[in-house]
């Protein structure tokens, strides 16, 4: 049975190999948004910022800026009426009646160098008229809070997107499954929490950059440090009242993204203040300050949390509400609360649901995509809470994971039929290489030692028709160039298309070249590179891309040799006849194509092979229940396992192993597949111990690397293991479906779990800091 | 208009004479003046480490340098560490054993490393972390790096 799987499974599929372009990255040949050159003729913008959580502006004098040497435009929001966002139109580009959280953009300044753009800032003068803000979520729900957008009704959305109008709740998602009341009195346990998990940043190390130029044709060009080049181009043509054609959005090298180059930010700044520089490129590098509340941030989540088990460990009912804080604008955070109320349960089987997963305006910085999608914040407390109901019921954590957890062909809480999914296995992969029950002696004897797990779902959040495109052409030197439009954030995405490529069109995959960078007149459509969606949707395309032109070469071989094209194959880069074991390079084919017998004419011609993918099955959810019959495309599971020591005498977590299983439906490359797992699994940690946007009153108290840490070389566990499970996803490309963000949902559960195993208390709030767990010990009376 | 600084260094190997405003960071001027943009700039505070270049051998934050302290004295950037057909044992390395993601980090952790790896030939793991624990990387959970390193190692002692 296995051998013959493999044998269907054709090369390099499943092999790891070298990613692509490490040449450029390893010599400083690449080139990212910030080295592009544009001579002398470049502008500098700078923006000015809102220095109030919410007021009103009441005036604003830019006569002097305008005034002085060098600088070339004031662009304000006067002068941009246009709505800007992604599943609600909920913004402008500059700030233009009222400003809403501290660093809102309110004008924008482009000079010939970027000290007079700071200078001409401190020459304008704007007048505010302050307003009371809001500044938690579970506050800013309430009818009397403060109105943040009052024009909430007006705003185009989505049509899964439920604002109530009149309210600070720009989406409420409901779901109603079966009967909570009634399953209450049958369960033998109970655990009710509340959790709240801080904004945190991505923290990418290249902060966002974008360069802008308008022609005099009105034909605007974008060079942006972006995973989205067709939203945005889309997003600016909205935004603008332009054509999407008349807008060109070019993405060289991205240095890290984890959500926040996804959607548009900052680049709508700097393409409206390139409106009045007369044809002179502008460009906007964000300052590490500005790169925490200039782009998104995640939003937080205050959430509640019941539960309840039978005395067999069966989890009965669940009811949660999760007040998610978006921030002054929920444009693309709005899809964030939705996947979380679909999600609601994590990766578990409940009859009986009731779920409210309300977004909520707050006078913070901008929520919106993050590595995970809001499961890592709903994960934290939902895992520690099926963790304590574990403890409380008397079975083992592992065991009350795999008796309730989701399995193929079980109603999912949305009322989907789960596929074929792999969790139990990694549940039980991860609990052996754990060595799950045993516990290891302390370094030290002020030290305590303990393990945790936590398991996870998560599938691609996005619109149903989100749609991938890509073409295949070859060369007359049989080197195969593959179009796309996603991005290579440096996942990988561009080495595993290209195994992809070699192996549906049976070519060497040294002879694949991708054709980046990706440039909106030039290369296919692909919706965004977010939601791990590009393995599984965008490898669909480029497989049937690379079908395609295979199919045009043997048709055309059939003809010229007069063979059954059934009889054919192409092996290695050359087209063979099992038949008359006749053989040609594809090289000698592709361009000239083959010329008839006796001299009489030529067949073919060049080979261009083209393929798209659009999942067509995805279903609406009804609004008042949340039931439907396919709520999401599908769900990648995982689980991880952890082993922390606790310092008593200063309350220091220390992550000394982290095992991850994640069930990939089929590695493509597995080399990269662990790197995810890997850089998931640190990130996760980084947000557990480390990673919090101290907000006072609005105003962030951490902007720099100094106060906002993210984890080093010597926090990182050196033992961190990467299990591969492979349970098939029926539309993925040999399987695969995605993994770029999963590895860091469970992260934070399974320390807090650990950190329960080693000292017996429960974290409700990450960061875990030495300050925090040594507080909260002292109040447990663990320490003195 | 600042008086101009007549500076002259040494880059890679080779001279270079150029009339510079006092104010200038060292990162700035081999990206804006040279254009030798493989030197990343991060933060711009001195914590991610991306503009890790070395002076006369020593690693140092080019954005926490002007450029004008640099004068008379030798900067080795990620550009004179090798060339793609003659790379570095690191550069080779870091390429073969994953040792990078997005890549933006890399030339700031190869600058680091040339030093560490001649003082070090045949470093611990922990030795290793503690090297390069003052750059900052958001993709790779620094275990391939790490890999990438006992690699270099390895090649550099053949």
């Amino acid at each position: 049975m296995t051998t013959e799987i493999k044998e269907r499974i054709p090369s390099p599929i499943g092999e790891s190999k070298p990613r692509l372009e490490n040449d450029q990255k390893v010599t400083g040949a690449a080139i990212f948004a910030d080295d592009i050159q544009f001579g002398n003729s470049l502008l500098y913008a700078r923006i000015m910022h809102s220095p109030h959580p919410h007021a009103l502006i009441k005036s604003i004098d830019t006569s002097k800026a305008e005034a002085l040497p060098g600088v070339k435009a004031v662009v304000t929001g006067a002068d941009f009426p246009g709505y800007l966002g992604l599943y609600l139109q909920d913004r402008h580009i500059f700030c233009r009646d009222r400003v809403r959280y501290v660093g809102d953009p309110v004008l924008g300044v482009a000079a010939t160098s970027e000290e007079i753009a700071v200078k001409a800032l401190d020459l304008i003068d704007v007048e505010y008229e302050v307003l009371e803000p809001v500044l938690n979520a579970e506050e800013g729900a309430k009818p009397d809070a403060p109105l943040i957008h009052p024009d909430l009704g007006n705003y185009k959305v989505a049509n899964f997107i439920f604002p109530q109008p009149g309210t600070n709740i720009s989406n409420h998602f409901k779901l109603r499954k079966g009967d909570v009341d009634g399953a209450w009195e049958k369960c033998s346990t109970i655990v009710e929490r509340k959790f709240w998990v801080p904004h945190i940043q991505h923290v990418p190390i290249e902060p966002h950059t974008a360069i802008a130029q308008w022609d005099e044709t009105g034909e605007i060009t974008l060079w942006a440090s972006s995973q989205s080049p067709f939203a945005q181009r889309n997003l600016l043509a909205q935004a603008l009242g332009v054509s999407q054609s008349s807008v060109r959005v070019i993405a060289p090298k991205i240095g890290g993204g984890f959500g926040c180059k996804a959607g548009i930010s900052m680049e709508a700044l700097v393409v409206a203040i390139a409106s009045k520089t007369n044809g002179r490129p502008v460009k906007l590098l964000l300052t590490r300050e500005e790169e925490f509340h200039t782009a998104f941030v995640r939003q937080e989540l205050i959430a509640y949390y019941k539960m309840g088990c039978d005395e067999n460990g069966k989890i009965l009912a669940m009811e949660n509400t999760y007040y998610w804080g978006g921030g002054a604008s929920t444009e693309y955070g709005v899809n964030v609360t939705r996947a979380a109320g679909y999600s609601c349960t994590g990766p578990y089987e409940v009859p009986n649901v009731k779920a409210d997963s309300l977004c909520v305006y707050t006078n913070h910085p901008v929520g919106g995509a993050y590595r995970g999608f809001g499961m890592p914040e709903m994960h934290t407390g939902l895992e520690q809470c099926v963790d304590e109901l574990a403890y409380k019921a008397g079975i083992d954590p592992v065991d009350i994971r795999s008796i309730n957890c989701v399995k193929e062909g079980c109603e999912t809480v949305t009322g989907f039929k789960m596929h074929p999914t792999g969790l139990s296995q990694c549940i039980e992969e991860t609990a052996k290489a754990i060595q799950w029950g045993q516990k290891s002696p302390a370094s030290a004897p002020n030290k305590r030692r303990g393990k945790g797990t936590a398991i996870m779902w998560k599938a691609p959040a996005m619109p149903p028709n989100a749609g991938s495109s890509a073409w295949v052409e070859l060369a007359e030197d049989g080197t195969v160039n593959v179009g796309l439009g996603g991005q290579d954030l440096g996942q990988g995405a561009f080495t595993v298309m290209a195994q992809m490529a070699a192996a549906a069109l049976g070519v060497p995959y040294e002879s694949v070249r991708i054709s980046s960078p990706v440039d909106t007149r030039y290369s296919p459509y692909e919706w965004q590179t977010v939601a791990s969606r590009l393995t599984w949707s965008m490898g669909n395309a480029v497989v049937a891309a690379a079908t395609d032109a295979r199919r045009q070469v043997l048709d055309l071989v059939s003809e010229a040799w007069d063979e059954d094209p059934e009889d054919l194959d192409i092996r290695d880069g050359i087209v063979v006849s099992y038949k008359s074991e006749q053989e040609q390079p594809i090289k000698d084919i592709v361009v000239y194509g083959l010329p008839k017998p006796d001299d009489q004419g030529w067949l073919g011609g060049p080979i261009i092979g083209r393929g798209k993918f659009m999942p067509s099955y995805v279903t609406g959810l009804d609004a008042e229940t949340g039931q439907g019959t396919r709520s999401v495309v599908h769900y990648t599971t995982g689980s991880q396992s952890v082993e922390v020591e606790v310092d008593l005498d200063t309350g220091c977590v220390e992550v000394l192993r982290g095992v991850s299983a994640f069930d990939v439906g089929r590695a493509i490359n597995p080399a990269l597949v662990e790197a995810q797992i890997e850089g998931g699994f640190v990130q996760g940690m980084s947000s557990a111990l480390f990673e919090e946007m101290i907000m006072v009153d609005g105003f962030m108290q951490n902007p720099s690397f100094v106060d906002y840490r993210i984890a080093t070389t010597t926090d990182a566990p050196s033992d961190l293991q990467s299990i591969i499970v492979e349970v098939p996803q029926d539309d993925g490309p040999w399987g695969a479906r995605g993994i770029g963000e999963h590895p860091m949902v469970p992260t934070v559960a399974a320390i807090a779990n650990a950190i329960y195993d080693a000292v017996g208390i429960r974290m409700m709030s990450p960061p875990f800091s030495a300050e925090k767990v040594y507080l909260a010990m002292l109040e447990a009376g663990i320490v003195e | 208009m600042t008086k101009l600084f007549k500076l002259s260094l040494t880059v890679n190997g080779n001279p270079y004479e150029r009339q510079i405003e006092p104010r200038l960071l060292l990162s700035d001027f081999l990206r804006h003046e040279l254009g030798m943009t493989g030197t990343h700039v991060g933060c711009e505070h001195g914590v991610c480490g991306a503009c890790t270049v070395l002076l006369n051998g020593d690693p140092v934050r080019s954005c926490l340098m002007f450029a004008v302290q640099a004068h008379g004295h030798e900067v080795l950037t990620v550009e004179g560490l090798g060339t793609i057909d003659d790379l570095h044992p690191i550069q080779q390395a870091f390429w073969e054993a994953h040792g990078l993601q997005c890549g933006f980090c890399t030339p700031g952790f190869l600058t680091t490393l040339v030093p560490f790896l001649e003082e070090n030939p045949d470093p611990s793991e922990e030795e290793i972390r503690v090297a390069i624990s003052g750059n900052l990387c958001r993709c790779t959970g620094y275990q391939h790096i790490v890999e990438a390193v006992q690699l270099a190692a390895e090649k550099m002692r053949a």
